[in-house]
């Protein structure tokens, strides 16, 4: 008598614990019910298919991170020929990984090589023919440098998506190189895409040559003149024909010298953004502004000029990004220059938005229609089963109940989908009972006694119900390394709802007989 | 209460008719999928989709024309149907391609809709939802959906292997073929869109398939240790029927749930209540007549001992009833 009493303590508490889990919380904010604020934050999650929001997959394009380290070091290579004055013919970098130095003179071949230890710690250098090496980047580097890019690119988007002020945003990695952005009850969506993809990428050059309204104009017997860059840009305030402007390639100062960013006005009381540069980029932009007086300085925003001010005195900190803005442009900007650039470009792979009222529909029809399914499957059990029948459906409201809250536990979000499986999960629970219950009618039809045919009705079942209970789980494992969002949801309703569905089936089934038989000498009959 | 007492039927004898059931339903199913292609919902298939409610009560007809009007192209390869209950006005528009994935210009396409829409003079309309998929996820999807259903079967054989003789597992998994495809058969009689919900209820389909038929092994393994004498399709048929009751119950209570959210779960879970309901119901028909058929097959239909060879079982081997522990004599055919 004990032994049931302490199973039935153990299934009790079982109950309770998982009731406060899963559905206190819901009880508790419909109701306005007291709850502690931990409680509250354990609440089972809606999905964004059901609260409405937006919902982004975007690839990062490691490439071009790889691409900015190449052309560096080979910025950096060619400053250094320049000090040691080793004459080389060209050097260009063909794609992401690579780079070629063309024409080093033979007679100073061991010189460049030495030249070229001391700075490509990163790259293979290929044997020199005819004074060409190639240069390619190991490839643990370039691993390195994608992960890198991938999480830069995600804890930029996190910093942006925190600034836009989105309750509860989830914004992970999937795969190698993609993000999952999903934004809860956001309805700006060009706005909260054009934030999150903006490259944001700020950068302060001096200008080498005056601006000419060609590229042609600028190049030297039609070629780049080396280690430069051309960049379009507006003419002038109020000008919005395209002039080019001549720039070295490697920036004097960029968006991460940056400390602050905010929107204010120009001395025309124009819409401007208004920045601040760390110290480190202070001192960098001194340098360089003081080097420089009378010359243009172009600001350049993901590579176009925005304005090109001639710098009158030497500056340090201050600096202010005028053009012509509107000032939701600049609210914008100053956003996305606070929260720093994105180390590379992203494209939108997948784009899902669902209005709040669509969600508050779908959250609907899953209810009504779990409700239905589960009422159907109880009335059917009680005809059927008669008492016993009872024993089945507290069995199925115990699984709710745990189910319910093991998925609170484990920080589930509930989808449609989820519902959907959580129902099935119930109606094709209640096999385990039906299972149960007719081999013991089968054993009482043998004349053996109720409570002989009770034990080996739930003993004779035992390893079939373990034997389908894992194959259903190796298909739920399946579902859930494969799905994504919603689908992720039904695995996980799945795979709680069989492990709770054992525990209901075989213990607090086989419980509630023993319980209900407990204290009768004599059963003649069951119910069933 | 019972739904069969005492049944008997002889399943095995019927096996044959039951194949050329299936086999006819998978022909027909496989030809249909071969003429009509299949339709890929837009996660696999890529494109953009758009949901819009109206404001004043609008024909599909009126939708096409203005389409047909004002979306660039034409609009020919653009999809239009009600969506959910029409007394709510909502409509789903279907394109079949998205803007360019670089650059940031993906929602280009929805917003062409949205622009034809506007000029096409439907009158006042509100933006729902929209759902854009470029060619690189669909790509992936596609080829992790196969993936997933695929593994899932190998680990199923493995299991049923492991637990049970080989050729039982051989059983489960022609049973979950054949299951598979008759429900592609009937998504393709249907029209059903291949989407992410019905790979999870093709999923879910399988699993319970192969619940349905373990039980009925189960039952055939405990029989065979009891039932040494007679024949393997005698020890098939009485297995089956044994399990005849609980087989229909679950499917009925099943079926009542895969029903519910059929008729109340709305336009979402349309194709995965479907589905559901079409894997319950041949998940059933195949443990009975293909499942264990394949055991047959396999493993003849001669007298058998093979059981000794199955695991003993803790609730079997300890809780034989009497009448099954009669001194054993050889079997007829050794």
């Amino acid at each position: 008598m004990s032994n049931l009493r302490w199973k039935v303590i153990t299934i009790l508490s079982v109950l309770v614990l998982f009731f406060g889990l899963g559905v206190y919380p819901i009880m508790a904010s419909r109701y306005h019910l007291p709850a502690p604020g931990w409680l509250m934050d354990k609440q089972l999650k809606l999905g964004l298919d059901l609260k409405g929001g937006v919902h982004l997959v975007l690839r990062v394009e490691t490439d071009d991170a790889l691409r900015l380290v190449t052309e560096q070091e080979m910025e950096r290579l060619r400053d250094e020929l320049k000090t040691r004055n080793i004459p080389v013919v060209n050097m260009d970098a063909p794609d992401a990984v690579h780079f070629k130095v063309d024409g080093v003179p033979p007679a100073q071949d061991a010189a460049f090589r030495t030249a070229a230890n001391e700075v490509q710690a990163n790259f293979d250098r290929g044997s020199g023919i005819n004074g060409s090496y190639t240069f390619t980047m190991k490839p643990n580097i370039q691993v390195n440098l994608r992960d890198e890019a991938v999480v830069q690119a995600r804890q930029t988007i996190e910093r942006r998506v925190n600034e836009l002020g989105v309750a509860e945003p989830s914004i992970a990695q999937q795969g190698a190189d993609q993000i999952l952005v999903q934004l809860p009850g956001v309805t700006e969506v060009e706005r909260a895409k054009g934030i999150i993809g903006s490259p944001g990428l700020l950068e302060l050059k001096i200008v080498e040559g005056s601006p000419s309204p060609s590229k042609e104009a600028l190049m030297v017997n039609g070629q780049l003149p080396q280690g430069m860059d051309i960049v379009p840009g507006a003419g002038g305030a109020g000008d919005t024909s395209t002039v080019y402007y001549l720039v070295k390639k490697v920036a004097a100062v960029t968006g991460q010298d940056l400390r602050n960013a905010r929107a204010s006005v120009d001395e025309n009381n124009r819409p401007a953004v208004s920045f601040t540069l760390s110290n480190e980029g202070g001192r960098k932009f001194g340098k360089v502004s003081g080097e420089n007086i009378g010359r243009q300085l172009a600001i350049i925003l993901d590579g176009r000029v925005q304005s090109a001010p001639v710098l009158e005195s030497k500056i340090n900190t201050e600096g202010r990004i005028t053009g012509s803005f509107t000032p939701e442009e600049v609210q914008n900007l100053s956003l996305i220059l606070r929260s720093g650039a994105l180390p590379a470009k992203l494209d939108y792979l997948e784009e899902q938005t669902i209005g709040p009222s669509l969600g508050a529909d779908s959250i609907r029809s899953g209810v009504t229609a779990s409700v239905v399914g589960l009422l159907m499957v109880t009335v059917f059990m009680l005809i059927y089963y008669k008492l016993s029948g009872v024993n089945a459906v507290v069995a199925l409201l115990f699984n709710l109940v745990i189910l319910l809250g093991l998925m609170a536990y484990v920080g589930a979000v509930m989808t449609l989908p989820g519902i959907a499986g959580f129902v099935l999960t119930m109606g094709i629970g209640v096999d385990s009972n039906v299972l149960i219950f007719e081999r013991i009618k089968e054993e009482l039809e043998a004349q053996r006694g109720v409570r002989a045919s009770i034990n080996a009705g739930f003993s004779r079942v035992f390893w079939t119900l373990v034997d389908t209970h894992i194959s259903a789980l190796i298909s739920a494992a399946f579902l859930f390394q494969f799905g994504t969002g919603p689908i992720r949801g039904f695995a996980v309703t799945l795979f709680f709802g069989l492990a709770s569905n054992l525990f209901t089936s075989l213990f607090v089934s086989k419980t509630l007989y023993d319980a209900a038989l407990s204290g009768r000498h004599q059963v003649a009959t069951l119910s069933i | 209460m019972h739904i069969f007492r005492n049944a008997n039927f002889d399943f095995l004898r019927y096996r044959w008719h039951a194949i050329a059931l299936s086999w006819i339903i998978i022909i027909a199913g496989a030809v249909t999928l071969w003429t009509k292609g299949i339709p890929l919902g837009i996660e696999f298939a890529g494109g953009t989709a758009v949901i819009v409610e109206f404001n004043q009560p609008t024909a599909v007809q009126q939708v096409r024309s203005a389409l047909d009007k004002s979306f660039p192209g034409g609009g020919e390869n653009l999809v239009v149907q009600t969506y959910g209950d029409p007394a709510k006005r909502q409509m789903m528009i279907r394109v079949p391609h998205v803007g360019a994935e670089k650059g940031g210009s993906l929602s280009q396409t929805k917003q062409q809709v949205v622009d034809a829409l506007t000029k096409g003079g439907v009158g006042g309309f509100t933006e729902k939802a929209t759902q854009i998929v470029g060619p690189a996820v669909g790509e992936e999807l596609r080829s992790k959906g196969l993936a997933a259903t695929v593994l899932s079967l190998i680990g199923i054989l493995i299991y049923l292997a492991f637990r049970f003789q080989f050729s039982f597992g051989v059983g489960a998994v022609v049973a979950t073929i054949h299951d598979l495809l008759i429900t592609l058969a009937f998504l393709a009689f249907f029209r059903f869109d291949m989407s992410l919900n019905v790979i999870a209820a093709i999923l879910t389909m399988t699993g319970y398939s192969t619940n349905d038929t373990i039980v009925i092994f189960d039952r055939i393994r405990e029989n065979l240790r009891g039932m040494r004498r007679d024949s393997m399709d005698h020890i098939i048929n009485a297995s089956v029927n044994q399990t005849l009751s609980r087989t229909i119950i679950t499917a009925g209570t099943a079926l009542l749930t895969a029903l519910a959210l059929f008729l109340f779960g709305g336009e979402v879970l349309h194709g995965f209540a479907f589905t559901m309901m079409v894997g319950i119901i041949t998940g059933t028909y195949s443990s009975i007549f293909i499942a264990a058929a394949t055991v047959s097959f396999w493993k003849g239909s001669a007298p058998t001992r093979a059981g000794a060879h199955a695991p003993a079982t803790a609730a079997a081997a300890s809780q034989q009833p009497q009448r099954k522990q009669k001194p054993q004599r050889k079997a007829r055919a050794s």
